[in-house]
């Protein structure tokens, strides 16, 4: 499988990455070879294959309904980049 | 043309746990910015979910109580998308397993009769925070507190035809999560919210037309008036030649329109995917039977109930068993009274219903408790005040003016049982109604009521009826 | 002093010999000294790393030290240290001072363990080479121009050069491994859910585990002993009874069936590799092992299911690093999506890039069955050869990686070429298998690995296979000359 220019640029955005212009191309390259790589699965027979999400069949387990943290908002946004009045700041966010 | 209204509802409700969905940060309304962010609600590098028990219990009570099925197993899935508010860039949520599977409910319409709305899911996820538009110089805060806290995204089949339907649905999920305790249904503080898928299609037409989704609406007033509004600006744009948009929009109730969001314009692509980092949930019979053990006594058999040993009629009872609260109120009212079930149903479904309504309270901000209520009724009851004087015992209760006694006491409402007095007033009132009484012995047996008015009236309404109507008779 | 193993260390310092300060300040002098040449620390915190030896003295001094307490050891830089900086090897968290310990750390600083600092690595652990570090490549200390592997490079190059006595990595495709084959010594990635996760910055959550690296199978050992155990902060951990490791070390080998997976040897596997690595199973004959060929059939599917589940789980993993509450932020925003973009654009090196925007894609929508879904049914008919397999042996062998080191920048420019340094380490990763590395042989100047696998949970039969074998070779204890 190959990737155009218009995927890398689709896939970027939806990443939410800047990718400069000049390196598109090679990005296109890249991925394309990797996908080359991974098409080895379409030939692979997996019908009747359970989806194998975890290396074990283990069950979620649930923790008691405790408060067991306390405010530690000084020492969190001390490594904030912009914060005011205990908020983190971000430019305008449009509704 | 003729147009039909096709709404479904994503209602979200916050459940009542102590800590977070999946963190131990305290879930608490108003706390100050980022006090209640931990490090895992922040989505700091290297933090792991662990899944609050509490939650699961609370959704499987919901799917119990309307029937649903219960997923005994379900998984958690990332819903990713970039937002401020939402920290680690995924929403953790239900996708093709949710905890609890299709179940209908049951909605009373305004003309009595039944209908049927489908659910077609409920299931866990986390809330985001908030972002503050106050201005920081241009910028936007985030506030984390509220991301992490449970949710209960309970999402209905577009069964409804009307926005009154909608509300009629949103109430009665509104009453029950309270009855079952797993949601504080506090509107105002967005405990519990909505989204409305809006469409319309011509009258007798099968297929759906394309939909609108109007967000975060937490009033049952304006749900009712966003959905209308949506609705006659979808049936313009139609019948004007144009096509709707399938967007999301958000409804302004200062200007009463909805209007597209602007952050919403890109077609989302959440890549969902199961969690890697939470196993899938399994809910064992033995912990489905012990929440069905808790269940609390549902709205339709506490109706019954009230009218079984209150003998209450049935729309009463309909009214008094709306909410939890309100239940539990009468219930308060009737037992501090010693019994008074048919007076405290009528003192609160008309008395106290209307001053909330008229203005505008929530029960919970009543100025008269179920307390001072039960007093007042005691004071009907052992003829120290009488019926009539006691609507002005609660207005001025109302009006923060004290309990019924201190009211009595300061007013000089007290009833009037010295007969002398009363006598006085009778033979005053029969002086000056020769006509009347004249009519009374011809045989006009009405006028008996009239005259007991003015003896009422000339006391000030204190004179005790039973005595006056007595003594007026010995008289004549 | 550098010399010795974690073992006799504990000794020396139990004995008396040399304090906790003395051994930490030679280390940080052979650091000051030594490490320019490798590269492999990104952070040293020579204070703390004092006040923890003095703790540890006193610890040893009131007879309350445990077999790790006053030893120096380094922390791959993905795991989150209290007040330390974490940069994951990536300009992303360059200036990130994790507000946290993993659980990891705050075991080892319960057991009393000295950390000298942070080891460099690939950019959040993605790469074979440590050459996608923002820190600049590490060298290997048995060959500068060489490669130490990755992408806990910096782990494995401080224990080949004795700037620690041994550290902590992370395994997601071979990450412990791999570097341990190329720098020489002794690594060991546990069963899946064993070593908590939290506070270890994920990669990819279905495959991460966290490892001991040491010059020596005893030393995983001692050192997986303070790491393992259940945590509740982490949902994957796995609620199990930590074994003594060290109990079984001197158990013989004979009657030990051996499977060789004849896929593991056969095209892409380096002639002077299979060399070393059947001398090393012909060592294990010696010892009393049966050898028996056996087959992995899917072996050939590991890397393409890796390369669609890893970086999906990724693509997801590293969303949270968006310039709004910790980390990198870009200059000027000039508005939220401008934000977004450069602070990860500018963030993220090229191979993070190119991972998270493979995972954005196999998850996007029209791709998600095609892609990942096909590739979890892969993975669980991979993870099914292994059941098949330890049903007739109790470990597999072979090679760990198809090559010995190689020249730095000789495979960077080709991501595909490099993906495949880890053919034969990723499936035990997919399968949630525990695997060792262990130092084999020579071809040149440069070490070649042996890789054990073992089933579920049996990291003690592993390490006590892996010890027996470095009772009769040692090739472990050796040092590369320029850090003698």
């Amino acid at each position: 499988m190959s990737l155009e220019r218009s995927d890398v640029e689709r896939i970027a955005h939806l990443a939410r990455l800047e990718v400069a212009e000049k390196d598109i191309s090679e990005y296109a390259r890249n991925l394309s070879n990797i996908f080359g790589l991974v098409a080895q699965l379409e030939a692979v027979d997996t019908d009747g294959v359970k989806p194998m999400a975890h290396p074990f069949d283990a069950v979620q387990r649930l923790r008691a309904d405790e408060v067991t943290e306390s405010n530690q908002r000084d020492h969190f946004q001390q490594i904030a980049p912009k914060v005011a009045d205990g908020l983190y700041l971000v430019p305008k966010v449009l509704d | 043309m003729q147009w039909e209204v096709v709404i479904g509802l994503e209602i979200h409700a916050q459940l009542a746990t102590q800590s977070k969905i999946f963190s131990g940060a305290a879930i608490a309304y108003g706390a100050e910015p980022n006090t209640q962010a931990c490090a895992v609600d922040l989505g700091l590098p290297g933090v792991l979910p662990v899944l609050n028990a509490e939650a699961v219990r609370m959704a499987v009570k919901f799917g119990l109580a309307t029937g649903c099925e219960i997923g005994q197993r379900s998984i958690f899935a990332r819903k990713n998308y970039f937002y401020p508010d939402l920290p680690k860039g995924y929403q953790i949520s239900q996708h093709d397993l949710p905890i609890v599977g299709r179940g209908a409910l049951e909605i009373e319409l305004e003309d009595g009769s039944i209908k049927i709305v489908g659910i077609t899911r409920a299931h866990l996820e986390e809330d985001a925070g908030k972002s503050l538009h106050e201005d920081f110089a241009g910028l936007t805060g985030i506030d984390l507190n509220r991301a992490g806290t449970p949710l209960l995204e309970i999402v209905s089949e577009p069964d409804m035809r009307s926005a009154k339907e909608a509300v009629a649905y949103m109430r009665k999920i509104h009453a029950l999560v309270q009855y079952l305790e797993i949601c504080d249904g506090n509107m105002q503080e967005g405990s519990f919210r909505c989204d409305a898928n809006v469409s319309v299609r011509p009258k007798g037409q099968h297929a759906f037309g394309t939909r609108a989704e109007i967000k975060n609406l937490n009033s049952f007033r304006y749900i009712e008036r966003a959905i209308n509004f949506e609705v006659e600006r979808q049936i313009d744009v139609i019948e004007g030649g144009g096509t709707i948009v399938q967007e999301t929009r958000l409804y302004d109730p200062d200007k009463h329109e909805t209007r597209s969001m602007r952050s919403k314009e890109e077609a989302f692509d959440y890549r969902y995917f199961p969690d890697p980092d939470l196993l899938p949930v399994v809910i064992e019979d033995s912990f489905i039977e012990a929440v069905r053990a808790t269940l609390p006594e549902l709205p339709a058999a506490k109706k019954q109930r009230f009218e079984q040993d209150y003998g209450l009629k049935g729309d009463e009872a309909a009214i008094l068993t709306g909410s939890r609260e309100l239940a539990s109120y009468f219930e308060t009212v009737v037992q501090a009274s010693g019994g008074e079930a048919k007076l405290a149903a009528n003192w609160v479904t008309s008395e106290l219903l209307g001053a909330l309504n008229r203005d505008g309270k929530e029960l919970g901000d009543s100025p008269v408790s179920a307390e001072m209520l039960a007093l007042m009724i005691k004071r009907i009851v052992d003829n120290t005040i009488s019926g009539k004087i006691a609507k002005q015992v609660f207005a001025a209760m109302w009006a923060g003016e004290g309990d019924a006694d201190t009211i009595i006491a300061a007013k000089g409402l007290k009833q009037v049982t010295d007969t002398g007095f009363i006598e006085k007033i009778i033979d005053e009132v029969l002086a000056n109604s020769p006509t009347q009484v004249a009519d009374y012995k011809a045989g006009k047996e009405k006028m008996l009521g009239y005259l007991v008015g003015q003896i009422m009236k000339a006391s000030q309404g204190k004179a005790n009826p039973a005595q006056v109507n007595q003594l007026l008779k010995q008289k004549l | 002093m550098h010399t010795k193993t974690v073992a006799q260390l504990a000794q020396g310092l139990q004995q008396g010999e040399f304090s906790s300060v003395e051994l930490t300040t030679a280390y940080l002098e052979r650091i000051e000294k030594l490490d320019g040449q490798v590269n492999a620390y990104v952070t040293v915190t020579a204070e703390q790393a004092l006040v923890a030896a003095r703790a540890a003295d006193a610890r040893i001094k009131a007879g309350t030290a445990g077999p790790l307490t006053g030893i120096p050891i380094a922390h791959k830089d993905i795991f989150c240290t209290d007040g330390v900086r974490t940069s994951c090897g990536s300009k992303m968290l360059d200036n990130f001072v994790a507000p946290y310990d993993a659980t990891v750390v705050s075991r080892f600083k319960e057991a009393g363990v000295v950390m000298l600092g942070k080891t460099n690595m690939d950019e959040f652990a993605m790469g074979s080479s440590n050459e996608t570090s923002y820190y600049g490549p590490v060298r290997n200390p048995w060959d500068l121009n060489a490669v130490p592997g990755g992408s806990s490079g910096g782990s494995a190059a401080v224990v080949a050069a004795r700037l620690a006595a041994a550290s902590t990595g992370t395994d997601t495709g071979g990450s412990i491994r791999q570097p341990a084959a190329l720098c020489g010594i002794t690594g060991l990635k546990p069963t899946y859910g064993l070593v908590s996760r939290y506070g270890m910055i994920a990669f990819a959550s279905s495959l991460d585990q966290a490892g001991p690296m040491a010059q020596s199978a005893e030393d995983c050992a001692i050192m997986l002993g303070a790491m393992a155990g259940f945590d509740k902060r982490d949902s994957t951990s796995l609620e199990r009874s930590v074994p003594d490791y060290r109990a079984g070390l001197n158990n013989p080998l004979a009657g030990l069936k051996i499977g060789l997976p004849k896929e593991y040897f056969g095209e892409g596997l380096d002639a002077g590799v299979a060399r070393v690595v059947e001398a090393a199973i012909a060592e294990y004959k010696k010892l009393g092992a049966e050898v028996i060929e056996i087959s992995l059939p899917n072996t050939h599917l590991a890397v393409p299911v890796y390369y669609v589940v890893a970086p999906a789980e990724c693509s997801s993993n590293l969303s949270r690093f968006d310039g709004v509450r910790f980390g990198y932020r870009c200059e000027d925003p000039k508005d939220l999506m401008d934000l977004y973009k450069r602070s990860r654009g500018e963030g993220f090196g090229p191979e993070v890039k190119r991972r998270i925007m493979i995972g954005t894609y196999v998850l996007s929508a029209g791709y998600y069955d095609a892609y990942y879904l096909k590739a979890q049914k892969a993975r669980q008919l991979i993870s099914n050869d292994f059941k098949s397999a330890f049903e007739q042996v109790d470990v597999i062998m072979g090679p760990t990686a198809p090559t010995v080191a190689f020249n730095l920048g000789e495979k960077s420019s080709d991501p595909v070429t490099m993906y495949l340094s880890d053919i034969y380490t990723i499936a035990a990763n997919l399968a949630g298998l525990p695997g060792m590395s262990i130092p084999a042989g020579f071809v040149g100047n440069r070490p070649v690995g042996l890789q054990l696998i073992g089933n579920y949970f049996d990291e003690a039969r592993l390490l006590n296979v892996a010890h027996q074998y470095q009772q009769v070779s040692d090739w472990h204890s050796r040092l590369p000359d320029g850090f003698k």
